[in-house]
Formats: C-alpha cells, sequence, structure tokens
C-alpha cells in the first residue's frame, strides 16, 4: 500500500452535478476509487467516491444522493482512503446501513479490522473444493438441485412469488448433517421494501437465528447509490467471518435486480455506452465482483455460501440480470407463476433449476448412491410428462397409450408430492422415498438413467415387504 | 527509458502523457506499484494503456514507464501442470507471495528459475542447426519436451552440454557467439511461425459419440459450443479435456467461475489418461482468469494460451485448446472499447471484434513445423460461446460461426430434461465430414458415414412427425413410422445422451460407439424387414431386445455389443416362428 497523505486536499469547484453523480474540477492527484468527504452549506457531511480522474475533473458517486448540493458553497474533501468498513464479531445481530453504518441506534462497533470493501479476488488455486452437502430440508432443491458449501446459488423470482418465503426456509432449515459447527448469516436488503425486510427479520427471530445474523438494510427509499455498496460491505463482514473467525456464512442477497437498477442510474449519469436494455457493458465484470466472493479456502475451516434473490422482470429468464448471473452462479433455482397459481409450495420449476457443484456433494458417503440416477431419472421423466400435458390438451388423455398415461400420472404426483412440501423440513432420505414411489408408478425397463443394482436396492417392489 | 504521466484513469483504462517514441502494444509499468498494462492506442505524446490489474488506487500524476518490449510468455520447460492467470503469472507462486487473495503490483516470473531439468542433447559439435531443430529434450514428467532453436536463429554448434541446467543456464553455443538456453520468449499476439499449413485430415478423437461419430473435428480443426446458461459448455469443454486424444491440452478460463477452475485444478492429478495410463495433469497447462480477476488480463489471456499452443505443436505434437469462454473476452474487448469510447458496432461491440475472433481461431491448425526431419503438429481449438438469453443471433456467435468448422450447437430445451450433451442434432453441423471420410473407413469400419447419414435422416424424419403427433395424437401414424419415433428415441437416449459423471460412459471408445450405432441402425432395419412380413410392432416392443439396447453403454466388453447383433435376429426370428 501507497502512504497516505497526510495533506488533505479540499475543493470548492464542483462544475457539474447530474443525477448521483459531481463533477469536480482542477482536481490534482486525486486516486481512483478513493471516498471523497461532501460538505454542504449547512454543514452537512456525505460520502461519495471517485468513480473517473483526468485532466479536467474527477467524477464523484454521492451515496447519500445530490440534493441539496450546489456550485458554489459544497466543498469536497479528498480522504485519500478507498472505501472501507469496520468490521467486527460483534457485528452479528446488528442492523447496518448500506455503507456499513449503524441503524438500529445501538453504539458504533468498536473495530477488530479495517477492510476495503471492494475485495481482491480469489486466488484459484487457494480455492479448495465444495464438497459438503448442506440439507435444506426441500426435496426440490436437496434431491434435485443440491446445494453444496461455497456454492453461490441465486433464487429467480417474479414479482409476487414467494421467494422470501423460500428463502427464509432455506435460511431456518440448511444444515450439515452430522456437524454442530458454528454459522452466521450475511443478509444484505438492497431497494426492497420495508415490509420484505421485516418479513426476513420476524423469521430470524422466531426461529431465534437473529443473533447470528448481520443486517444490511438499504431500503426503497435509500439512496439509490448505497445500493451499490451495500453487498460488497456485506461480503467483506462475511469474508470477515468465515476466514478469520472460521464461521459457516450464508450470505442472502436481495433484490439483485434493484442493485443493477442502480448501476444502470448510475451509468447513464455517466453517459457511458449502454448496452443490452440501457444495462453498463461492463455489468457481468461487476455483478461477478460480487457473486465470486463465495467459496472455501485450503486451509480455512470457515465457507461462504450464497444465496442471491433477483426478481426477473415479467418473469422472462433472458434478461439481461437473471442472464448475467446464470452465466456466474452456480445453477439457479427457478419459480414459476404457473405451478403458484396451482398451488405448490415452494413453486419451484424444476426444469430450468441447476445445481452445478451437485456431484460434489452427492453420492456415496455423502448423501446416497442412487442420487444421480434418481435425480436425471426424476427429471427425464418429468420433463417427457410435460411434454405430454401439451398434447393432452390438444388430442385428449384417450390418445394416449398406456405407458404415456403413466408419465402423465406421474408429472402431476411429481408437482404435488415431490416439489410441493410447504413448512416440512424433509431430511435427504424422506426425499429418496418419495421419488422411488413416484418411479415405482413407471415400468422398470423405463428406468434408463438409474444402474440397475440400485433398482434391485431401493425400488419399491424389490424391498422387504416390512418397507425396510 | 521512455516515461510519462497519468493523465486520466477510468477503471481499466488510463491515459498517461509524454510517451513521446512508444510503439503500439508495448508494455509498461503503470504507477509507483509498477502495475503491468499494455498499450492500446497512440494520440500525440499520449498513450492509452490498458492495465491487467485493478487501478484502485493509482493516482494522477504517477510515473509511467515504458519497458518497449510487448506482451510475452515464456516458452521452456515447466509449463506442464502449472496454472497461470492471464499474463502468465503462476498462480501457486502468487499464492505464496501474497496469500489466498491475489494483491496488485506482484510480478512473478512464467517459469520456475530454479528447478534443474535433465537436458539430453541430440546434436553434436559441428552440426549446423536452423530455427527449429531439435537441439536435445528434457523429460518433463513421462512428455518429451523438445528443445527447439529459437527463431531467427541458425549456425554451427560449437559447444553443446549435457546434465542439469535451469531454464536460464546456457546449454548450447552457436558460432562461439550465441549461447541459447531452454527457455525461449515470444510475444503472445504474434502467431509463432510455421512451414506450411496442411489440410486437417485426422479426426480429433474424444470419446463422446454426439461428437465423434456425429459431428466430428479433426485434428487442427476449429470448433465451437455456444449455448445459454446451464447447457453444459463448460462441462463439454472439461470433458473434451479430459479424454481428447491429443498429447497436450491447454485449458484456458476466461472470465469463468473460481469454483470451476478448483474443480478441474483437483480433479485431474486424480484423473487418468485412458490411453497412456499417465495423470491428465501432466499434459495439462491451465490459464485461469476467473471473471472478478481485471478485464484487460481476460482479454489477454486467450493469446497467452494460444501461444503455449504453437510452442507444443512446434515441437510436433497434436494440441488442443480449450477456451472458456470467447463471450467473455469479447466482452473484455467490449469494456476496453467503451472506455476509449470508440464508435460502437452491434450491441456495443467493437467493429473489429470479428476481425479479432478470426485471427484467433485461425492460429488453429495442421501444419509442418520449421526444422529440419518432417514433423507435424496441430492445434484444435474448441472455443465455447455464452451468447445472452441464448440467443445465437448476436455478434460473438454469429461472427465465430464464419470461422469455424464444427458447430455444437447446445439446446436449453434439451438441458431442462437432462439430455447431456445438450447437443442439438439438427441445429449443428461439421465441414469436417468429407476431409476424415477416408480415416473412418479405413479405421472404424466402411459403413461408418452411411451409417451416420441414416442416422441423421431418421431424426430429421422424427421432427416432422413429432409436428404430426402434436396434431392429431400418435395413434393416427402408420405402423412404420411408429418404428421411426422408436428408434430415434433409442438414438437420442442409448446412444446421444452421455453422462460426463458416469464412471462407465464418460469415455467411449470409438469401436465401442460404431458398435452401439450399428446395434441401433441394425434394430431398425432389421424391425422394418419383419414387419413386412407381417410382424406388429406390439410384437417387437415385447421383446427384451430394447432393455438390452439401454444397457449397452454400462458394458464394457465390445463383443457382447457385436453379439447383440445376431441377437436382434434370433429374436426377431423367433417371433415369425411363433406365427
Amino acid at each position: 500500500m501507497k502512504p497516505v497523505s497526510l495533506v488533505t486536499k479540499e475543493y470548492k469547484t464542483i462544475d457539474y452535478v447530474s443525477g448521483p453523480l459531481i463533477f469536480v474540477n482542477n482536481v490534482k492527484g486525486a486516486s481512483y476509487g478513493e471516498i471523497v468527504r461532501i460538505t454542504l452549506r449547512d454543514g452537512e457531511e456525505r460520502t461519495g467516491q471517485v468513480l473517473d480522474i483526468s485532466e479536467e475533473h474527477a467524477v464523484i458517486q454521492v451515496y447519500e444522493g445530490t440534493r441539496g448540493i450546489d456550485t458554489t458553497d459544497t466543498s469536497v474533501r479528498f480522504t485519500g482512503e478507498p472505501a472501507r468498513i469496520n468490521v467486527s464479531l460483534d457485528m452479528l445481530g446488528r442492523v447496518f446501513s448500506g455503507v456499513g453504518k449503524a441503524r438500529d441506534g445501538g453504539p458504533d462497533i468498536i473495530p477488530e479490522a479495517i477492510l476495503d470493501i471492494a475485495g481482491t479476488p480469489i486466488n484459484p488455486s487457494a480455492r479448495d473444493k465444495p464438497a459438503d452437502f448442506i440439507q435444506t430440508g426441500m426435496s426440490a432443491i436437496d434431491g434435485l438441485n443440491t446445494l453444496v458449501r461455497g456454492q453461490k446459488l441465486p433464487i429467480f423470482s417474479g414479482s409476487g412469488l414467494p421467494a422470501s418465503k423460500l428463502a427464509a426456509q432455506i435460511a431456518r432449515q440448511a444444515k450439515v448433517r452430522g456437524e454442530g459447527e458454528k454459522f452466521a448469516v450475511v443478509f444484505v436488503a438492497m431497494g426492497i421494501t420495508h415490509k420484505e425486510a421485516s418479513f426476513f427479520m420476524r423469521d430470524f427471530e422466531r426461529t431465534g437465528a437473529l443473533e447470528r445474523v448481520v443486517f444490511f438494510m438499504n431500503l426503497a427509499d435509500d439512496p439509490t447509490v448505497e445500493r451499490l455498496a451495500a453487498p460488497r460491505c456485506g461480503l467483506t463482514v462475511a469474508e470477515y467471518l468465515a476466514f478469520t473467525h472460521n464461521l459457516h456464512v450464508l450470505v442472502i442477497l436481495t433484490d439483485m435486480i434493484n442493485y443493477c437498477e442502480a448501476l444502470r442510474e448510475i451509468s447513464t449519469a455517466r453517459e457511458e455506452v449502454p448496452g443490452r436494455r440501457g444495462y453498463p457493458g461492463y455489468m457481468y465484470t461487476d455483478l461477478s465482483s460480487i457473486y465470486e466472493r463465495a467459496g472455501r479456502l485450503k486451509g480455512k475451516s470457515g465457507s461462504i455460501t450464497q444465496i442471491p434473490i433477483l426478481t426477473m422482470p415479467d418473469d422472462d429468464i433472458t434478461h439481461p440480470v437473471p442472464d448475467l448471473t446464470g452465466y456466474i452462479t452456480e445453477g439457479q433455482i427457478v419459480l414459476s407463476r404457473d405451478l403458484f397459481r396451482r398451488g405448490a409450495d415452494p413453486p419451484v420449476d424444476a426444469l430450468p433449476c441447476l445445481s452445478r457443484l451437485m456431484n460434489l456433494g452427492i453420492g456415496a458417503g455423502k448423501t446416497r448412491e442412487d442420487h444421480r440416477g434418481v435425480a436425471d431419472q426424476l427429471y427425464a421423466s418429468y420433463a417427457y410428462g410435460r411434454d405430454l400435458r401439451r398434447l393432452v390438451a390438444i388430442v385428449g388423455e384417450e390418445a394416449l397409450t398406456e405407458l404415456d398415461k403413466k408419465y402423465l400420472k406421474l408429472a402431476d404426483g411429481f408437482e404435488k408430492e415431490f416439489i410441493s412440501q410447504g413448512d416440512e423440513d424433509r431430511s435427504i432420505e424422506e426425499t429418496f422415498k418419495i421419488a422411488w414411489d413416484l418411479f415405482a408408478m413407471l415400468p422398470e425397463d423405463e428406468l434408463k438413467r438409474i444402474k440397475r443394482e440400485y433398482i434391485k436396492k431401493y425400488h419399491p417392489l424389490h424391498k422387504e415387504p416390512s418397507g425396510g | 527509458m521512455i516515461t510519462g504521466t497519468i493523465l486520466r484513469i477510468s477503471g481499466p483504462v488510463i491515459i498517461a502523457r509524454g510517451m513521446k517514441g512508444s510503439k503500439m502494444y508495448d508494455v509498461v509499468k503503470v504507477g509507483e506499484e509498477a502495475l503491468r498494462g499494455e498499450i492500446i492506442r497512440l494520440e500525440g505524446e499520449d498513450a492509452v494503456i490498458q492495465v491487467y490489474e485493478d487501478t484502485t488506487g493509482l493516482m494522477t500524476g504517477e510515473p509511467v514507464e515504458n519497458t518497449e518490449k510487448p506482451l510475452s510468455v515464456e516458452l521452456g520447460p515447466g509449463l506442464l501442470a502449472s496454472i497461470y492467470d492471464g499474463v502468465q503469472r503462476p498462480l501457486p507462486v502468487l499464492l505464496k507471495l501474497c496469500g489466498d487473495f491475489i494483491a496488485r503490483g506482484i510480478s512473478a516470473p512464467g517459469l520456475n528459475r530454479e528447478k534443474k531439468w535433465e537436458f539430453v542433447p541430440s546434436v553434436k559439435i559441428g552440426d549446423t542447426v536452423v530455427t527449429g531443430d531439435i537441439l536435445g529434450t528434457v523429460k518433463e514428467f513421462h512428455f518429451e519436451h523438445r528443445i527447439l532453436v529459437p527463431h531467427h536463429v541458425s549456425g554451427t554448434v560449437t559447444d553443446i552440454r549435457s546434465g542439469e541446467f535451469t531454464v536460464e543456464d546456457t546449454i548450447c553455443t552457436l558460432n562461439s557467439t550465441t549461447p541459447l538456453s531452454m527457455m525461449q520468449v515470444w510475444p503472445v499476439r504474434i502467431p509463432r511461425p510455421h512451414m506450411k499449413k496442411l489440410d486437417p485430415v485426422l479426426p480429433l478423437i474424444t470419446g463422446q459419440r454426439v461428437f465423434d461419430c456425429i459431428f466430428p473435428v479433426t485434428k487442427g480443426g476449429t470448433a465451437m459450443i455456444p449455448g445459454g446458461f446451464g447447457t453444459g459448455k463448460t462441462v463439454s469443454e472439461q470433458t473434451l479435456a479430459k479424454w481428447s486424444d491429443t498429447q497436450i491440452v491447454v485449458y484456458i478460463g476466461c472470465g469463468e467461475r473460481g469454483n470451476e477452475m478448483t474443480d478441474v485444478l483437483e480433479e485431474f492429478p486424480e484423473l487418468v489418461d485412458p490411453r497412456t495410463n499417465l495423470p491428465l495433469i501432466e499434459r495439462t497447462i491451465l490459464i485461469a482468469n476467473t471473471s472478478n480477476m481485471p478485464v484487460a488480463a481476460r482479454e489477454a489471456s486467450i493469446y497467452t494460451g494460444i501461444t503455449i499452443a504453437e510452442y507444443f505443436r512446434d515441437m510436433g505434437y497434436d494440441v488442443a485448446l480449450m477456451a472458456d469462454s470467447t463471450s467473455r473476452w469479447g466482452e473484455a474487448l467490449r469494456e476496453v472499447s467503451g472506455r476509449l469510447e470508440e464508435m460502437p458496432g452491434e450491441e456495443g461491440y467493437p467493429a473489429y471484434l470479428a476481425t479479432r475472433l478470426s485471427a484467433f481461431y485461425e492460429r488453429a491448425g495442421r501444419v509442418v513445423c520449421m526444422g529440419a526431419g518432417e514433423r507435424n503438429g496441430s492445434i484444435t481449438v474448441v472455443g465455447a460461446v455464452s451468447p445472452p438469453g441464448g440467443d445465437f443471433s448476436e455478434p460473438i456467435t454469429q461472427n465465430t460461426l464464419r470461422v469455424v468448422g464444427t458447430f455444437w450447437a447446445l439446446d436449453t430445451n434439451l438441458a431442462y430434461r437432462r439430455h447431456f450433451p445438450s447437443v442439438n442434432w439438427i441445429k449443428s453441423y461439421s465441414l469436417y465430414l468429407d476431409s476424415i471420410g477416408d480415416w473412418y473407413t479405413t479405421n472404424v469400419a466402411p459403413d461408418w458415414r452411411e451409417l451416420r447419414e441414416k442416422t441423421m435422416y431418421l431424426l430429421q424424419k422424427e421432427v416432422e412427425l413429432q409436428e404430426i403427433v402434436q396434431l392429431v395424437g400418435p395413434d393416427a401414424l402408420p405402423e412404420s413410422e411408429k418404428v421411426i419415433l422408436d428408434v430415434t428415441r433409442m438414438i437420442r437416449e442409448d446412444f446421444l445422451q452421455q453422462s460426463a459423471y458416469s464412471d462407465l460412459d464418460s469415455f467411449c471408445p470409438i469401436e465401442k460407439q460404431y458398435l452401439m450405432l450399428k446395434v441401433i441402425m441394425t434394430y431398425y432395419t432389421s424391425v422394418i424387414e419383419r414387419m413386412n412380413r407381417g410382424i406388429t410392432l406390439k410384437q417387437v416392443q415385447g421383446l427384451s431386445l430394447k432393455a438390452d439396447i439401454g444397457r449397452m453403454k454400462e458394458i464394457q466388453e465390445i463383443n457382447l455389443i457385436q453379439d447383440l447383433i445376431g441377437e436382434i435376429d434370433r429374436q426377431l426370428m423367433s417371433l415369425e416362428v411363433e406365427r
């Protein structure tokens, strides 16, 4: 690190104010990304960050917004420091603003360390392979799209769909079996309503997890630019808790669409060349600097698992935000309006869901030896059953062969019994049992995705009458 | 030495003043921390520089120093089993230097300077050598690493040594004046020269049925794998890296996930090459520039990778290069171009995107190497493409399509139903079928092409029949067409689908691939033939044949599959007898 200059530089040369940005003229020796303090005419102090420096001016984004800033009396002081946050184990159970200021009326925390919120990329060869199966108690996840420690698995939702309920249920039920290791939750709210935020808070309170949660709250009526800092603050704390205090940290980020809106707002104000739908061309890189801060490190027992929540505008999975997210995260859980209307709870649409790290967390010794085959078979059979529904709508159920009728029944059963579970906390064995009961509807020869020896071992027909 | 000062900073792009005399693509050291960067535009005495590290904290007025050298890689023993970032910094060394997170301003040489290698000379004093000649060899794991005479160097050997040396030690002297070491340095943006290009006539055997039998790529050919997220691009790339029959594999993780690179790093040392029984990592070089690592280094990573590939090609080896994903590379170009305020082309990409892409893919090919003793080497490039929203009409997909020979279109709908590899058999194609026909005829079977055509015909027919079924239901089809649906389902499920995670089926030898297809096609022709003699489809479906065919993937013994061909006739015959 360079030594911080002792001479602070103060300027009253604001030339241009636009949206959340101010342009300060004739700045000498400002550094890229440094934090500035802005003092308004009435003495109010705000914080900003340098986005661009050129010979003529420095471009600064103001976290608290530019209302009240003028071009004559407002002064700007360059601190020479990057955006940093005070971190401590005492943050557990506390509520902070998007830039890390105490928001619950409590005292400021006494820092154990002061860290740069932008973070630095993890060296790929320092990463440890995620391998621990997390039992979420949800069949749609455990059985088909297994979550492992160190993974980033977003929930793609639509407006009005119960993504929050699902995330809260995962946070409540998630456990690595046979271990009583210490965990923590970092909850980052970006532009969500007070109602949604208090839903989570109540849920954590109800389950007694509240003192293990660090909240970063940037609600819908809080300044937009703070949204850009909130996830970075949250993840800096998460990294500190995971890799210094060896906790298993679950990070919930909601709602990523609001984050991207904020990014677009800044980009537009800077008059940058827009990419798809007006979002900046560097959104992929920007999002990855958030999502990639998940994982495990060799020689450290802590981990960071991320569950970002994202509302797809108009349920469109090809919209740039879910699209780019899907390209960075290790899979996705997708909620469907169609299933929601039909009363499935949670309304997880299994087909577009995916967990890329599933294979690392399943199989003999972790879940069960037949897990891969069961999941593949369920997918193949359900997809075929869904296709048949379309056919039935045209030609009627009578036109189907006997075999196809069985598939149709399986698809219905899959949605009603397997996916839908309400508040139930299912063990992985219960999930498998439901799956095998569904397979019993089909002739054995149709189960091509499962090895013969496992069919012999787990198929209800082959089991002892006692049920085993 | 040219030294300037920073005038402007905008993300990964900076402008420095006082750089008169600089050349395009010179490497510069930026700021007091000496961050590495490269000049990408010159305007009077100003130089526009893309910086390979995070620029946070840089100040205007800090010095910029021009090294007056182009961005280069170090080539020599020690490359194999390495993992580098986009500008050839070895990641394990960075880990030792600065811990779990990558700090800024750290430099580390690409090749280990201390390690000694056993050099065995193959020339003697008095020999005359020219560019590309083999001076001697070094055993790197089990691989014969050939030490070549560098470019623009030739002369008479006046001193040659044998024994243990580091990469910098002199091992040979030409004309008493030119000392040579085992290490060469080559600028990444310039292709390494070769004598001449050859037509690609040998297939790249990958052990994947849909690739080898249906849409093959050649050694020295190019292929692209586009697909939306979750369609299995990365798994396909990794599968190819694992099972391709080349001596060397260069795998570039270009702007992708960190955990995936870890997966490769941890899995490859354990996996064994089915052909040589040696650990796969011993033939692999990994370039990992994950999505959150600096954008400009991502842009450089594919050039770093292909230059290393060319180095091994020049020794006379077959190299496979996997780039995952070229879209992230294109986006890096776009980001830098945007910061330069260039006039944007389609979707904000710079207008030179197509030129850069085709120049990259043209570095693939099968060539006659420089130097004495006719050596052939090849580079096969397989690039993954991540089209936004899975829409193939976007610029990177379209511009890549113009230059590649094989197109493996991944399909979201197939992926949803867990049909992997999710290669869409209607959209995909291979332009190499004619050029490799001879090889298949001689080495696999004379009727390979015929079987393939028939398979493709049936799959095409299935699409038409499905349309009819959607309208009027399956009962409306005549028996002969129901058989087609029956058989195409077999082709899809029992042949095209191949799990990359299966212990028995992740690698399928070419002989077995052929036999599996042969069995299915024999089934089809035999059933059609018997049905003409009065047997019904219902009877056929009562046979155990279909289940047997469905289990072919798990059968290791090739003759058991061969036996199935006879079994088909026997079982169908028995139906006739029953009648």
